[in-house]
């Protein structure tokens, strides 16, 4: 299943980011390149930095030393010729409308409807029609499956059905890189599952996606690439079959004995 | 026989069904409603034959001219300052809130001060401006003055007591307003953030409308101090409910009477306030309470 263009520049680019709050160093160097259509899982014990490093990837937190890129451009800066400057908050919220974002807790808007919310960021950030923005998102919240919410208030819904409005509402804006940050963890047992496989719809059609989860199922199921970190550092990374049945970090081992172990 | 027991089971069930209970007889509740009833009717009565509180003449003045224009007086003051105040407010809530040293420590100072001083004296204070600042002027700080203006031209009764009604008002409804905005989960401004929001933008569509949920019940507060508030610019000669009521009693000596026009008044005022209220709470909880959905696609909420 192997659809990566291994030629090619990478869609997402960081190099050392390093990242502290306060005397607590959560990433201590990361290097990770994702290609255009790659399906990238994240996987790792709690506190290892996954989470930290991909809100770094839209500048939900800036990071200390190291640089980022997406699609080209730095995020959170600009190189002049030989100056790096800080970019102004509205040109940082520039460079996010390329990136679509799916939270641990949903984070849809509670005063809007499931219709208005995934329309809300086309219509008022990228300057779309109301008219076409309502056509998209009647089409997304079809694939979903939840065209009979469309008017429905989150407060109605499920978390399931929270999370795949959650994710049509990211999809709404055509990014080119989805970030997924535990979007399984804050659901009951029982509705993981249609959450997981809306992403593995989207995993099919080649969006590129960076998936922070605890599911190693999903990872063996949707992913081109598993990455694991521990400690704020990538541990081990490659194909899932291989880190998933042989890893060779004894960190990963553990993890993943852990793991089963609880699964089983 | 196991039909039989059936039977008496199902009767059981029939007879258990809490759809059919009756409440016990509350005899005690009966008599306390009883003599809470005769001891208001009791005082109406006292109140309606005392002729000490003169209802003629309460009925009498209560639509009389004057009345009805201090009534527009304190409306109209109430309306503009407090449309001021929450306008001023929002952008010191949103100052206090900023990263900006600068800009959240000015809102402070000016929240400091304004809470932290009288209503009455700040009134006053605004009032008697030309006796500090005979001449006011537009210049560059330690530079040439660009234009200049006599106080007393500037301040009459009018724009003293706005500016002091406001102001006052600003510093409390900064408050309000920031509290509002804290309360509103810390997510909602990360998603907003993650979608390429400006910060402008996040505050009027996702944030505001949330905050306005906690905002409501004490702006609804606020409003009905407004309006008794006002009656304190009598002081500085401006022509409200209560300065012309009293500019009728100075004249008749029927203190009591007079202050009952104003006191059913502002009454009226209230009511009518507290009946707006409840809708527009209504409006911003939308979304909270489970069963309602809405039915057209786009169409916007009714409160």
């Amino acid at each position: 299943m192997s659809r990566i263009a291994s030629e090619g520049a990478p869609l997402v680019s960081a190099r050392n980011v390093h990242k502290s709050f306060g005397h607590n160093e959560v990433l201590k160097g990361i290097d990770l390149d994702v290609m255009p259509g790659e399906v990238v899982v994240v996987l790792g014990p709690s506190g290892s930095g996954k989470s930290t490093f991909l809100r770094c990837i839209n500048h939900l937190e800036a990071i200390d030393r190291g640089s980022i890129m997406v699609a080209g451009e730095q995020i959170g800066y600009r190189l002049n010729g030989e100056r790096l400057t800080k970019l102004s908050p509205r040109a940082i919220a520039a460079q996010r409308r390329q990136i679509g974002m799916v939270f641990q807790q949903f984070n849809l808007f509670p005063h809007m409807t499931a219709l208005e919310n995934i329309i809300e960021a086309p219509v008022g950030v990228h300057g779309h029609s109301r008219k076409n923005a309502t056509d998209y998102a009647m089409e997304l919240l079809g694939r979903i499956g939840l065209t009979e919410k469309a008017n429905a208030y989150p407060r109605q819904l499920s978390g399931g059905q929270q999370q795949r409005v959650a994710i049509a509402r990211a999809l709404a804006i055509r990014p080119k890189l989805m970030l997924f940050d535990e979007p399984t963890s804050a659901l009951d047992p029982e509705l993981v599952g249609e959450v997981l496989s809306t992403m593995r719809d989207l995993a099919g059609q080649g969006l590129t996606m960076i998936v922070v989860t605890h599911e190693i199922g999903f990872a063996r199921e949707a992913a081109d690439r598993v990455v694991f970190m521990d400690g704020g550092l990538v541990v081990e990374q490659g194909r899932p079959e291989e880190v998933l049945a042989n890893p060779s970090h004894p960190r990963t081992r553990l993890f993943l004995s852990r793991f089963i172990r609880e699964a089983a | 026989m196991s039909s039989a027991v059936q039977l008496a089971d199902d009767r059981q069930a029939t007879l258990r069904d809490v759809a059919n209970a009756h409440r016990p007889p509350e005899l005690g509740r009966w008599l306390l409603w009883a003599f809470v009833l005769a001891v208001a009717a009791n005082f109406a009565w006292i109140v309606a034959w005392n002729p000490n509180f003169g209802w003629p003449v309460v009925a009498q003045w209560f639509t009389a001219e004057s009345i009805l224009r201090g009534l527009y007086v304190t409306l109209g003051l109430t309306v503009v300052a407090m449309v001021i105040g929450v306008v001023i407010g929002l952008l010191l809530a949103i100052a206090r809130l900023s990263d900006d040293r600068l800009f959240s420590g000015l809102a402070g100072l000016f929240i400091w001060f304004f809470r932290g001083t009288p209503l009455l004296v700040q009134l006053i204070f605004w009032y008697n401006l030309s006796t500090l600042f005979p001449e006011i002027s537009i210049s560059i700080p330690f530079g040439p003055t660009l234009v200049s203006w006599h106080t007393n031209d500037l301040i009459t009764p009018m724009t003293a007591a706005i500016a002091g009604l406001s102001l006052n008002e600003a510093a409390y409804m900064a408050e309000i307003i920031r509290g509002g905005l804290l309360s509103v989960d810390k997510g909602q401004t990360e998603a907003s953030d993650a979608f390429g929001m400006t910060r402008a933008r996040a505050l009027w569509r996702v944030i505001i409308p949330q905050a306005m949920r906690s905002i409501v019940p004490p702006t609804g507060n606020q409003l009905i101090s407004m309006i008794k508030a006002t009656s304190l610019v009598s002081v500085i000669a401006m022509a409200d409910l209560l300065y012309s009521v009293q500019a009728v009693y100075n004249r008749t000596f029927e203190v009591i009477p007079m202050l009952m026009v104003a006191v059913i008044w502002y009454l009226v005022i209230t009511t009518v306030l507290n009946i707006g209220q409840g809708f527009i709470e209504r409006y911003y909880a939308r979304g909270e309470r489970g069963a309602t959905e809405r039915a057209p696609v786009i169409a916007e909420a009714t409160p």
